[in-house]
């Protein structure tokens, strides 16, 4: 990034910046940026701090749409700063801010304890429907079974379905699509056995039903998951649990 | 969040919902078109398709009566449901107040409509 601004261009990047110890509240400030074609948002803020304001102060690690930690709202849409680029901002001006919903920790930088409090609470691992020793050997499954789940463990914790989830926005204590597509991504999975405890976090009151199937969050994916898909078909699945435990009074009631 | 981890209700609303959304998307053009189109302006069905006679004998035979029952009470449950979220959208938080006057008019709808295909008789 030595050469920047070979081709004469640059973009005015309006960044919203709020330093808790002197900054009452997040107001925008801009910088001006000599850009070239190839530049991504986070390349471009990654020039303001390296050349022009050391004080900014953003996650990133990967580059490359990876690791999930450059989510922001990039004129007004949940992106990451890393695959968004420059070039596609015409007007030669772009607004980034911190991500939607969430609390600020200092700049762009959010606060993700929720969400993480909430990943743990859904065992986000597989627990074996059987265990196995190691003479056993691996737990199979066949492209069919794989085929059920493998969109679902694309997820990358970014974030973005938050900041686009507008039932999310009004309700912090709703899940999220990205805990119901990892939720469902374990409970689909054949070599899982723990999916009736899940349930107890989808068919909750913070479950499944706060989504109005708004459908953004899989427009935002940056990894093609489908949360929105994951909800519904969790819907389906909690509704049929409480009916059904009245019947069969076992697993995942309460 | 442990809080919230009680099970929800949502499932008898949301299946009332789904139900009435099902048979709105079936069910609802055409029943528009029939009572607000073609029979009102004589297009395709006869003039006296609605007429008194017609409708009473359907209402009075019980595979009318449970079509006019689903059709009006499911609608209403859809309609409740669907309002109850948009106001929730709205800014209008889903109280004990706002669950009332949405589900409660469904269920008087409800009622109002299974007394009306009971007095209509057999």
């Amino acid at each position: 990034m030595s050469e920047t601004g070979k081709n004469g261009k640059v973009i005015r990047i309006e960044v919203l910046r709020y330093r808790p110890e002197q900054d009452r509240e997040p107001f925008l400030q801009s910088y001006d940026v000599p850009f070239t074609d190839d530049m991504s948002v986070l390349q471009g803020l990654q020039y303001i701090k390296d050349r022009l304001d050391g004080t900014l102060s953003f996650r990133w690690s990967c580059r490359m749409a990876i690791c999930g930690s450059c989510g922001m709202m990039i004129d007004g849409e949940p992106c990451l700063a890393c695959k968004t680029f420059l070039r596609d901002f015409p007007a030669g001006a772009v607004r980034v801010e911190a991500l939607a919903h969430f609390p600020i920790e200092r700049d762009l930088v959010i606060r993700m304890d929720d969400f993480l409090a909430k990943l743990e609470s859904i065992k986000p691992w597989i627990v074996p429907k059987e265990e196995r020793t190691l003479a056993q050997g691996e737990y199979l499954q066949t492209p069919a079974q794989l085929d059920v789940y493998e969109q679902f463990s694309s997820c990358i914790n970014c974030l973005l379905c938050y900041a686009a989830c507008p039932q999310y926005g009004l309700n912090p204590d709703f899940v999220g699509p990205g805990i119901m597509a990892l939720l469902h991504r374990y409970n689909a999975d054949s070599r899982d056995g723990a999916a009736a405890e899940r349930m107890e976090v989808a068919g909750s009151e913070a479950g499944a039903f706060n989504c109005t199937a708004v459908g953004y969050c899989s427009e935002v994916c940056p990894k093609h998951v489908d949360p929105a898909n994951a909800v519904n078909q969790n819907k389906t699945r909690a509704a049929g649990d409480y009916f059904l435990r009245l019947v069969r009074p076992k697993g995942g009631a309460k | 969040m442990k809080a919230a981890m009680k099970r929800s209700n949502a499932p008898i609303f949301w299946g009332l919902f789904g139900a009435g959304g099902m048979l709105a998307a079936l069910f609802g053009p055409v029943l528009v078109f029939i009572t607000g189109i073609a029979v009102p302006l004589g297009l395709i069905l006869p003039a006296d398709a609605m007429s008194w006679p017609r409708m009473q004998a359907f209402a009075q035979h019980w595979a009318g009566k449970g079509f006019l029952f689903a059709i009006i009470a499911l609608f209403l449950w859809h309609a409740a449901h669907r309002i109850c979220h948009s106001l929730h959208d709205l800014g209008v938080h889903a109280g004990a107040a706002t669950r009332l006057a949405c589900y409660g008019s469904a269920a008087l709808g409800t009622l109002l409509a299974a007394g009306a295909l009971w007095a209509v008789g057999f």
